[in-house]
């Protein structure tokens, strides 16, 4: 009996060194506020609002551009044959037009209809890498089999040249992408390092000026920025052929613009942030958005149109539609004016605000 | 408290209060520190010093009270001018891992708008061979003489070290002294913190005891000495032991009574009143004396005295 007591009493206490690290991590982890709320509630708040956007909505139609210079009757029958179709959505466009937003990712489809009344040819220009190109050819092809089929010819052509496939669309935007993470977490981490060792509260002690110190990093950042921007560019080029139409300067002013307004996202996030926690959750609540919306792997078009202002207004959209335009369609910077607005409206209106936020201590 | 002509006052506080909460931090605080005098703040760790240096360095705003150095106040307006004359070495700070010694004073020299140059700074705090190595390579002992370099580098008029050489061997601990020797050799106004009674005797003109955010002594170390100089020790081991609390306390002449069970200690202003009633006492209580241990008070007894309480862990 003493020995049962003893060994039961000895179980009680002991249950080992992993139950005791493990027990160890949970308390830690539990009585962290912090970690809590971006481990259970931030995914949640995520969730809600990815819920919210795409709330009960069946999937949003290809969108399809048709070019008609049949009469006007047939080009009538031809449109409203379509418009019966759910799975398109159906705008009339001059050709060039028309293939030069297909080229940019905003077209699925684009229809050339030509010919006379009673023997019209249709051409579908589609890039076949794209899969919503496929399904706005069959819904097109169903729409008008039920109608009309019979008395059409149709081919199709595939646009398959430099500047108007997937990775000519995503290369832009993963420079921007690259951009946006050094900038914001890359800057932020650093501050928060700082203020966490306490160096930051020795600099408060001399007279240098808090706007110095915050104009450094974003400074610092823009030498990294040539290295980085070029790095991808010839990367593209020599790998898979990226086109690089518009000026290299126009490149440049699109890069630093952009690194200046992630930058100062980067300098507003660490303003009270003093761990890498939780700059890693504000990088997250700054970041996630933009990877979602702002067009970097798949055209924002997408989404329903009363929100494309507010994506435009993004800086990770006005960076990637800006470098995009230029490397892809040779855009001069003139023609880039409302992204760099943006660009620089965010630089500014978080630099100010992080100066007024900011906290040494 | 002698509060000097204020002509040559170099900084001087009055009534500092500070709370975090429901804790008490600054309890009224207030002293003066002559130019070219190094004036010292003793005593145990929460007793308010950092708070209190904090407020002075104008990284903390007070609840209540005045601080003035130079004869300016810490107003938007003066901040600057103050900063280009004050050097504050902070506890524990780390100075960037990557960058060299010369590159950090450099760095630390730029914000100035005068100060001595980065080789003079060097050769002040002894870094000379150190100047092209990486902070993260540097031994406690050189960082801290690194962070003190970075405190001197606007050639302050005022110097204000948080705890200098807590966490040093004791060889470190005399490299640096001897630089804040050179600062006080120079002229320079010093205001310390310290836990330690050979920093604070060694290093200070005047020593304020701080207990509870409140000045409870202040003196030159000379003098606060002399004031307990006819103070004695006794230190004794009982056989028995138990709660002599309230009998020691009894005793004639007798203070700043400690210990528990069957070691003790007290302070006696009188050993001839003292001793022969504790003998008594024990005579009494049927209890005998293991060991009896008498000697002079020293400033750290003159502490005890004063706070109840040791300085190192109190």
């Amino acid at each position: 009996m003493p020995d049962d007591a003893r060994a039961a009493h000895g179980q009680a206490i002991h249950r080992g060194p992993l139950w005791e690290l493990t027990i160890s991590r949970i308390k830690e982890a539990l009585r962290d506020p912090q970690a809590l709320f971006w481990t259970f509630a931030f995914p949640v708040l995520v969730l809600i609002g990815l819920g919210v956007a795409f709330r009960a909505a069946p999937p949003s139609p290809e969108a399809v551009a048709l070019a008609c210079t049949l009469p006007a009757g047939a080009c009538t029958e031809l449109r409203s044959a379509l418009g019966e179709q759910p799975a398109i959505a159906v705008r009339e466009l001059e050709l060039p037009a028309a293939l030069a937003e297909l080229r940019r990712g905003k077209l699925a489809l684009a229809i050339e209809a030509g010919g006379t009344a009673v023997s019209p040819a249709l051409v579908y220009h589609h890039d076949p890498s794209r899969k919503e190109a496929r399904t706005a050819l069959f819904a097109v092809q169903l729409a008008l089999g039920q109608a009309a089929a019979p008395r059409m010819r149709s081919r199709e052509q595939a646009h398959t040249e430099v500047g108007g496939r997937y990775v000519d669309f995503l290369m832009p935007g993963i420079i921007a992408l690259n951009l946006l993470g050094s900038g914001v977490w890359g800057i932020g981490y650093a501050i928060a390092e700082q203020r966490r060792r306490k160096l930051m509260r020795q600099l408060a002690t001399t007279p240098m000026r808090r706007s110095h110190y915050l104009l450094s990093y974003m400074l610092s950042r823009l030498v990294f920025l040539v290295p980085e921007v070029a790095l991808l560019l010839v990367f593209g080029v020599l790998a898979f052929g990226t086109p690089v139409r518009g000026s290299l300067w126009a490149i440049a002013a699109l890069s630093l613009a952009g690194s200046c307004a992630f930058s100062a996202l980067g300098v507003l996030i660490a303003a009270r942030a003093d761990n890498s926690e939780a700059i890693a959750g504000w990088a997250n609540v700054v970041m996630m958005p933009m990877w979602l919306f702002s067009g970097v792997f798949f055209n924002y078009e997408l989404f329903p149109v009363e929100v494309h202002p507010l994506i435009r207004a993004l800086p990770l959209t006005a960076l990637s539609d800006g470098l995009r335009a230029v490397t892809n369609e040779a855009a001069s910077l003139a023609s880039c004016t409302s992204e760099l607005v943006v660009l620089a409206t965010w630089s500014v209106v978080s630099f100010a605000l992080a100066m007024k936020l900011f906290r040494w201590q | 408290m002698v509060v000097p002509g204020s002509e040559e006052v170099a900084l001087r506080c009055e009534g500092l209060r500070k709370r975090y909460g429901t804790v008490t931090a600054v309890d009224g605080l207030g002293f003066a520190v002559r130019r070219g005098e190094c004036f010292g703040l003793l005593g145990p760790n929460g007793a308010g010093k950092t708070t209190t240096m904090e407020i002075l360095e104008g990284l903390t705003a007070p609840d209540g009270g005045v601080v003035e150095i130079l004869g300016r106040r810490w107003e938007p307006a003066q901040r600057d001018w103050l900063r280009q004359r004050l050097g504050v070495q902070l506890q524990h700070t780390e100075l960037p891992d990557r960058l060299t010694v010369a590159e950090t004073l450099r760095l630390f020299r730029s914000f100035f708008a005068r100060g001595p140059s980065v080789a003079a700074l060097l050769a002040l705090c002894a870094l000379e061979e150190k100047r092209d190595a990486r902070v993260m390579t540097l031994s406690g002992g050189q960082k801290q003489r690194l962070s003190l370099a970075c405190a001197l580098a606007g050639g302050p008029e005022v110097l204000f070290l948080d705890e200098p050489s807590t966490g040093l061997d004791p060889q470190a601990r005399l490299a640096v002294w001897s630089v804040v020797e050179g600062v006080k050799r120079e002229g320079g106004t010093v205001l310390l913190t310290t836990h330690y009674m050979e920093e604070a005797e060694r290093l200070c003109d005047r020593i304020a005891i701080v207990d509870h955010g409140r000045i409870i002594a202040l003196d030159s170390p000379a003098g606060l000495i002399a004031a307990t100089a006819s103070t004695q020790l006794l230190e004794l081991e009982l056989e028995r032991g138990g709660d002599w609390q309230a009998r020691l306390c009894a005793l004639p002449a007798a203070s700043a009574v400690q210990g528990q069970e069957r070691a003790w200690s007290l302070c006696s202003s009188a050993i001839g009143l003292t001793l022969p009633a504790l003998l008594a006492e024990l005579e009494r209580s049927g209890d005998r004396l293991r060991a009896l241990n008498t000697r002079s008070a020293t400033l750290e007894d003159v502490f005890v005295a004063l706070t109840g309480r040791a300085l190192r862990d109190a």
